[in-house]
């Protein structure tokens, strides 16, 4: 059952082969037998899944119409509010933080009737591309226990491959939805900047987050980004903007759709075995009559010291309302109040947002603010002109995910500007604002390789039309973990 | 530029952090070693480029001037460290 | 040698909208600690700001009555810090773009009308508030979140009266408007100065302090005086002056150095990453326009040249709202203009200053104060019987009809009953008869006055005199 996609799944309810609270207990025996290993899970909550699930059969059972996602268990990211249920951001400061309030995404797949079983590990504060900062447990790749999942949505990407939920919410500053979502083997989207609601995603870096959907298949993933998306009117930063039927881009053809391929992501850095595994997609897009431009983005390589000026200054500024005063950690032994703040931060937060914090304090400090942040804003001006440029010739852009598989625990974890590279072809991208999804689309020595989908702005239905075709073709998307 | 122990050192008074000695050295070296690789966008020149605010343009999200409930505040300060008859407690703060 | 002080203020008025800036929470003083909050101005995990529209409308009114151009495109900034009563530990502000600039109050001295600058007006949340106890200090984030505007003077006020005229119009701006309540006593006016002095005659600019806690514009004026004397006097012993932050203690009359900051500000303001450009166009900004009263300035003029009132007291009645209001109001119930500022100017402001009161606590309707003019006009009561009718009207904010007639206060114009008190009082005093008859006019006076009080004041005046002189030559 847990090896099942989420469309699957819902024809089987359908048809009334499985009841939701069989559906959910089966998952919730799923967690209990692999999450030892895997560690996605940082809290389940087996009782409010039950109820949901017991309800959506009543539902069906009175004959009720129900959403696509009614009754179908899914987890999500511990950085996302759940009322009644901890939000820790895999974080100590956090740790025994329980939120009073949902956030929109949360709201929607309650209005959607999903069942929710609980929230899943990750770097702490999103900050890290491996899922070995978070402060509870390390996640493990269910393809090789010895590897990382990626990261930051390390426990999202995780549970999804290996059964523990049949889709999951994360979130992407730099790449943290499809750098785990290559390394995992499954589907991840991050969308438009402004396409999902914010509100009760605990921020990291405000003008880059996004939260979006890990599925086993491009099917999935338009299902829940359709009940997701949206404006809100409590976030700012979101698009009134409607929100497309995504399933009507399935099973579409895409001959003389125009792929343009960055030179500048096949270069150096580049794992070799990688490289071939996305030549062959791209192999497999000219089959179906795609056409296949080389095109160049070259501020892309500036995107990653953007991001790290841009993402540590909003992270400094956004982390300072951890302070042990309204909510969170408060250390036991202090002298006064500055004394309670820097004892209750010093020992809440771990090493990576403490590193992340001390830059983005550095850079927005005074006499640097003109030459790092407002410098990246500039070029990220660039940027953001170069991607709208190139999307003037070709309707979606093709990259790897990430540069490498899944590298083992512990490999980069001394030193923070290598950990930072394996989010070069993610990070960009975030800079922009504009849509991407990572797509499996091959293996190398039994481990994921991802392929990265960029499309324009709002124009998610481009990205689901040319995975879908991609998926079609192949089978990468249906391979599962043996664990 | 180059990050010295006396720039760690006010950074952390700024962000209300504190380091051992040799955590502020490793910080001193990490800081040096990301500041040295963002030095490339020195490289590119931003003359009469205006910055982005957030990803692509956006106008006036406004709200109407129409109140709304607050919140109940036993679910507001349930999760505060120390509370007492409706406050937020802290220690005591000398002006 | 001889010093000039350079004063700039920064005042720090609430708006008077119905919700907080960022969030739907309440504005309303008072109410129980931490009950108007949510989410976003408690700072939780996750919560986003909004933008209130009416922030915006606010403070482009308070800065088109003060004369500033409209920035058509601003961003909000952080401006960050550490303080338990702000729960972001950043203040959503702005900073490279204020949505009002380059403005002017003027004021009137003794060498005539002067322009004080405004540098900007910007938009941003008030902190919540900390008491400081013995045991601890207890935060109630109610105000949290309470928009602001912050109006920055450029430092062109040289003496603290100067201030104190700047403060006093600002604030009839801002209350004409109604734009803001501006009631220091609630924190929702409050006024920082900075303060530096210079040998006359210099163009640069000393080091300045800056001078916080003052809570009324008294306390602004004996602040600046004695900073001003504080520097003069350290300048004299050969000392520097040094850049500091001092506090006004009220009841020392002096200014203290704060405890030192720990550190120097370094509040690295940044674009604020979960809001969106603001832009006004021509429309709103003149929507806005169309809406703003009579100002300060217009009226007086009015005043001196429609009611032909001395500017002296057209001053007076216009520099405040409620003042203002007060005195049309009363010219609108039937009152001459010259009868209603004599009464306000008069017995209306020489009450509440004796109670320490403002003209927005009064009791007394202006229907009611039109009328008691009528009366007096119309002979049914003395001007010294009316005054005895305001005390009551001020007390109860009764009618004065119902008081005069319930206390009899009726003025006697009844020939035969003042005849007879004369005669009564005649009798009674045969000297001054005598007096009058031997050419000593004053004992009528005399004879007058004893009438007057014998009628309790109610005789009429003219009346009493006519029929003592008649009285006198007839004895
Ligand atoms: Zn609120």
């Amino acid at each position: 059952m847990h090896t099942k996609t989420l469309h699957e799944i819902r024809e089987l309810i359908n048809k009334g082969e499985v009841s939701c609270v069989e559906l959910t207990k089966n998952t919730l025996e799923r967690i209990s037998s692999v999450d030892d290993k895997i560690g996605a899970y940082l809290q389940i909550d087996e009782e409010g899944a039950l109820n949901k699930a017991k309800e959506v059969d009543e539902k069906i059972r009175r004959g009720e119409e129900v959403s696509f996602l009614a009754g179908i268990p899914m987890a999500i990211k511990d950085n996302i509010c759940v009322e009644g249920l901890k939000t820790t951001c895999a974080s100590k400061i956090l740790e025994n933080f329980v939120s009073p309030y949902d956030a929109h995404v949360t709201k929607r797949l309650k209005q959607n009737d999903a069942v929710i079983l609980g929230k899943l590990n990750m770097d702490e504060f999103a900050m890290g591309s491996s899922s070995e900062n978070s402060a509870f447990k390390k996640v493990r790749n269910p393809y090789d226990l010895e590897r990382v999942p990626g990261g930051s949505s390390g426990g999202s990407a995780a549970a999804v491959a290996a059964g523990e939920a049949y889709y999951t919410l994360g979130s992407d500053t730099g790449g943290s939805i499809r750098q785990p979502a290559s390394l995992c083997g499954v589907v991840g989207l991050k969308p438009t900047y402004g396409r999902i609601s914010r509100y009760g995603l605990v921020a990291f870096a405000s003008s880059l987050d996004q939260i979006g959907p890990f599925t086993k298949d491009v099917e999935d993933c338009a299902h829940v980004l359709e009940a997701i998306a949206g404006y809100d009117e409590m976030d700012s930063t979101s698009a009134k903007k409607e929100v497309e039927d995504y399933t009507r881009y399935l099973n579409q053809d895409i001959k003389g759709l125009k792929i343009g391929i960055p030179k500048e992501c096949f270069g150096e850095g580049l794992n070799e075995d990688v490289r071939k595994e996305i030549e062959n997609a791209i192999a497999v897009y000219r089959k179906l009559g795609a056409e296949i431009k080389e095109i160049s983005l070259p501020m892309s390589k500036y995107a990653l010291a953007v991001y790290y000026i841009l993402a540590s200054s909003e992270a400094s500024s956004n982390l300072a309302r951890f302070d042990g005063i309204r909510y969170g950690y408060r250390a036991d032994e202090f002298e006064d109040v500055v004394d309670l703040y820097v004892k209750s931060r010093s020992k809440g937060f771990g090493d990576e947002v403490k590193r992340r914090i001390m830059l983005g304090t550095y850079a927005l400090s005074a006499g640097y603010y003109d030459a790092y942040y407002k410098k990246a804003l500039k070029v990220r001006t660039l940027i953001i002109n170069e991607y709208k440029r190139a999307f003037e010739d070709v309707d979606v852009i093709l990259t790897p995910t990430s540069p490498t598989v899944a590298f083992k625990i512990g490999e980069k974890s001394n030193n923070p500007l290598e950990m930072y590279l394996s989010d070069i072809y993610t990070v960009p991208i975030n800079i922009a604002g504009v849509p991407a999804i990572s797509i499996p689309a091959g293996f190398v020595g039994g481990l994921p390789v991802g392929m990265q989908l960029i499309g324009n702005y709002f124009d998610e239905g481009t990205l689901i039309k040319v995975g879908h075709a991609f998926e079609r073709e192949t089978e990468f998307s249906k391979v599962r973990p043996s664990i | 530029m180059s990050v010295t122990i006396r720039d760690v050192e006010y950074v952390a008074k700024l962000a209300r952090l504190e380091f051992t000695e040799e955590q502020k050295q490793k910080f001193t070296e990490d800081l040096n070693g990301i500041l040295n690789y963002v030095e490339m966008l020195n490289e590119v020149d931003t003359e009469n480029v205006e910055i982005s605010i957030g990803a692509y343009r956006v106008e006036n999200a406004l709200r109407d001037d129409v109140v709304k409930d607050s919140f109940d505040r036993d679910s507001l300060l349930k999760n505060a460290p120390d509370s007492q008859d409706g406050f937020v407690k802290v220690p005591k703060v000398i002006e | 040698m001889e010093f000039e002080a350079i004063i700039g203020l920064e005042v720090h008025a609430e708006l008077s909208t119905k919700t907080k800036i960022y969030c739907g929470c309440t504005t309303e003083f008072g109410g129980e600690q931490n009950t108007h909050c949510c989410p976003v101005c408690m700072g939780l995990p996750g919560a986003l700001p909004v933008l209130n529209k009416e922030v915006v409308t606010y403070a482009m009114k308070a800065g088109l009555a003060l004369n500033c151009e409209i920035n058509k495109e601003t961003y909000m900034a952080r401006k960050n810090y550490f303080y338990p009563d702000c729960p972001k530990n950043y203040q959503i502000t702005q900073d490279e773009t204020p949505l009002c600039k380059n403005g002017y109050v003027e004021i009137t001295t003794e060498e005539g009308t002067k322009k004080i600058g405004i540098q900007r007006i910007h938009i941003e949340e008030d902190a919540g508030k900390a008491l400081h106890r013995e045991d601890g200090t207890y935060v109630d984030f109610n105000r949290s979140g309470v928009p602001l505007i912050e109006i920055v003077s450029k430092p062109d006020m040289r003496t603290a009266q100067e201030a104190k005229m700047y403060l006093e119009n600002l604030k009839a701006i801002l209350q004409y408007t109604e734009v803001s309540d501006c009631k220091m006593e609630e924190g929702s006016l409050r006024c920082d100065a900075n303060v530096s002095v210079r040998p006359k005659g210099s163009t640069e600019f000393g080091v300045k302090t800056e001078i916080k806690n003052m809570n009324s514009f008294k306390a602004v004026e004996k602040a600046i005086e004695y900073e001003i004397k504080r520097q003069i006097e350290a300048i004299n012993r050969g000392e520097k002056i040094v850049q500091e932050t001092r506090r006004w203690d009220e009841t020392k009359g002096e200014t203290i150095v704060m405890r030192s900051k720990e550190e120097a500000h370094d509040y690295r303001y940044f674009p604020e990453p979960d809001m969106v450009y603001l832009v006004v166009d021509d429309e709103w900004i003149n929507n806005v326009k169309n809406t703003l009263p009579e100002l300060p300035d217009k009226k007086r003029a009015r005043y001196i040249s429609e009611y032909g009132l001395p500017e002296y007291d057209a001053s007076i009645l216009t520099s405040s709202k409620a003042l203002a209001a007060f005195f049309e109001d009363t010219v609108k119930e039937g009152a001459s203009p010259k009868d209603a500022s004599n009464w306000i100017m008069g017995e209306v402001l020489r009450t509440l200053n004796d109670r320490e009161m403002s003209i927005e606590d009064i009791k007394v309707q202006p229907k009611h104060l039109a009328k008691l003019i009528e009366l007096i006009n119309n002979g049914t009561i003395t001007g010294t019987i009316a005054k005895k009718v305001f005390k009551d009207m001020f007390e109860t904010g009764d009618d004065p009809e119902k008081i005069v007639k319930e206390k009899g206060m009726v003025q006697i114009s009844d020939e035969n009953a003042i005849r007879d008190i004369v005669n009564k009082v005649l009798d009674e005093n045969p000297q001054s008869v005598e007096d009058y008859k031997n050419g000593k006019t004053k004992a009528m006076g005399f004879v007058v006055g004893q009438v007057m009080k014998a009628s309790k004041g109610k005789a009429n005046p003219q009346l009493v005199n006519k029929l003592v002189e008649e009285e006198l030559q007839k004895r």
